[in-house]
């Protein structure tokens, strides 16, 4: 009986330890098929070759031309505009709602942070396509697809991010602090700016930096309103487009080596990510453990 | 002196006020502009009316089934996985190289963006396990994809659970896994639940990484290994081809109506949770 008990013990524990392995297999499994799809294109057209390109023309028929430059710099846009954007408007509301605003007011404005995070970037993307697009079209002239658009609906959509991870580091910084700098006739904002943003900026800088990850893992949304073309901008008013929306476009009528090619495009994108967010997972990290 | 110290304050608390109002601007702006132009659309025919001439007419019926078969099949794949992996972090190992590992591992995984998750599911399941273009192959994607939501929530709502409750059942005799299941798990099930509500959410939003691995066929899917196209995907082509305005309007009101719903119920149970246990606690 007991034997039995026992047995029935170790066998739920490593059917649990199975579980806990799932996501680890998942990561090296997302490796090995998205960057293994994409080996014979590097080996094909040269990793720094392909990095450096300036050209990115897929040719259906004849010979294709597939330089990442006009992508790689159609990101970078983007999710630079939208940090831009996004980190002073999150960071100030993240204080404003720790700091300043009154217990009810932030319960309140909190599912309203939540409800942010959860609207589907393609409604983010048709919100963009329907009313950003023909607004800046009006305002500034151009086709109106832009990166300027795509940067302004992504800091829309980090926004939530910036914001949930900046309070929680602004809240976890302890009362004491607060308390001591008020006693020494600080001002309630000498005191927020001097003493708990600085005590909590470990935290608020792992916010932009996951914010920023999510900006340049971002598809739908951008898909639809940068115009997709594969041109080096020469401004913000130009369209563009992304790494991540190559892929989402052109995945529907690439074959061959135009596949090949769009997996080599997501590899760069994986790594480009990871490291934004070990990054981030370090700074976290560290912060904590002070 | 005193003076300027007070203008400075009050031009910094305007501005972070300010920043909080446009905040909640653009939730109302968006949420308002789409329900504007999709609830006068919006009738029982056309939510259970068939799609007609590419979705230009007709309802979306089977994209609301293609975003619930994924949803359930993601979901069955999903939470029994993410609830053991959260249970033998939390309660069965303490800190180690490895638990360090499978936490790295998982931190990462919540970060890999949808459309590497698309190409993956695409090259793994679609073609290398030859599941196709299927319900199966997108739901299979879209689990790993939530999964670490789901271990993540899980792990906090477990760690929540006071530890006087797993050593008054072990100390009665029971087993460490009577303990789990019996005491821990159900003092940790609103927790949990706000997880999996929040994994829904993700599901039913999810566009990227359900193009590439779902097909897109508009028809009613009868079976796990047939094509689909979820509203999200529906949504995508009808704006973006420019097919029907009216539709993507329609189409966008419905998944923001579901959507919105998982959100606030997950918001009440995580709030109820969380003051429970305070006074647990206490």
């Amino acid at each position: 009986m007991l034997a039995v008990r026992r047995l029935k013990e170790k066998t739920i524990k490593v059917l649990l330890f199975i579980t806990a392995l799932v996501a680890v297999v998942g990561v090296i499994l997302i490796t090995i098929f998205v960057f293994g799809k994409g080996w014979p294109f590097w080996e094909k057209y040269g990793l720094f070759k392909s990095l450096m390109g300036r050209v990115w023309l897929p040719n259906l028929d004849g010979e294709s031309i597939f330089g990442l430059v006009p992508l790689i710099v159609g990101s970078f846009c983007v999710t630079a505009i939208a940090s831009l954007l996004a980190v002073p408007l999150g960071v100030g509301c993240a204080i404003y709602l720790a700091e300043i605003a009154s217990d009810l007011w932030s319960r309140m404005f909190r599912p309203a942070v939540s409800l942010l995070a959860a609207i589907p970037s393609v409604v983010y993307g048709f919100f963009g396509l329907i009313v950003l697009v023909p607004v800046i079209r009006d305002f500034f002239g151009g086709l109106g697809f832009s990166l300027l658009a795509g940067g302004i609906i992504l800091a829309i959509m980090i926004l939530p991010t910036i914001i949930a991870v900046s309070e929680d580091a602004i809240r976890a910084v302890p009362k004491s602090y607060k308390e001591a700098s008020l006693a020494l006739g600080a001002s309630r904002w000498q005191t927020i700016y001097r003493t708990i943003v600085p005590a909590a900026r470990s935290g608020i800088i792992a916010a932009v930096i996951l914010g920023i990850g999510r900006a340049l893992g971002e598809t739908m949304a951008v898909i639809m309103v940068t115009g997709n073309r594969p041109l080096i901008p020469k401004s913000i008013l130009d369209p563009g487009v992304t790494l991540t929306g190559t892929i989402g476009t052109e995945w529907a009528y690439a074959s061959g080596e135009h596949t090949t090619a769009l997996f080599a495009v997501g590899s760069v994108l994986f790594v480009l990510i990871m490291l934004i967010n070990s990054i981030a997972i370090v700074i976290k990290n560290k912060g904590e453990l002070k | 002196m005193r003076t300027r110290v007070r203008m400075a304050e009050k031009v910094a608390f305007l501005f972070l006020g300010v920043t909080a109002v446009v905040t909640l601007a653009s939730l109302l702006i968006i949420v308002i502009h789409v329900f504007k132009g999709g609830v006068p659309h919006l009738s029982l025919k056309y939510l259970l009316g068939k799609p007609r001439n590419m979705g230009r007419e007709g309802g979306i019926f089977p994209t609301i089934m293609g975003t619930l078969w994924l949803l359930t099949a993601s979901l069955l794949l999903a939470v029994p996985i993410g609830l053991g992996a959260a249970i033998y972090l939390n309660e069965y190992t303490q800190k180690g190289l490895l638990v360090k590992i499978i936490r790295y591992f998982t931190e990462n995984l919540a970060g890999v963006p949808s459309i590497v998750f698309g190409l993956f599911g695409f090259s793994f399941f679609v073609i290398y396990l030859k599941l196709r273009w299927s319900i199966l192959s997108g739901a299979l994607t879209l689990a790993l994809m939530v999964l670490p939501t789901i271990i993540r929530t899980t792990e906090e709502a477990l760690a929540a659970v006071p530890d006087f409750y797993r050593e008054g059942s072990l100390a009665l005799g029971a087993t460490k896994w009577q303990t789990i299941s019996k005491i821990v798990l159900p003092a940790a099930a609103p927790g949990i639940l706000t997880g999996v509500l929040l994994a829904m959410g993700r599901i039913v939003g999810e566009t990227a990484a359900v193009y590439l691995t779902v097909g897109g066929a508009l028809h009613l899917p009868t079976s796990i290994m047939q094509p689909c196209r979820p509203m999200t995907l529906h949504l995508y082509i009808l704006a973006g081809e420019g097919i029907s305005l009216t539709g993507a309007y329609a189409t966008a009101t419905v998944l923001l109506i579901g959507v919105l719903i998982l959100t606030i119920a997950a918001q009440i149970l995580g709030n109820s949770f969380a003051s429970r246990n305070i006074g647990k606690k206490g």
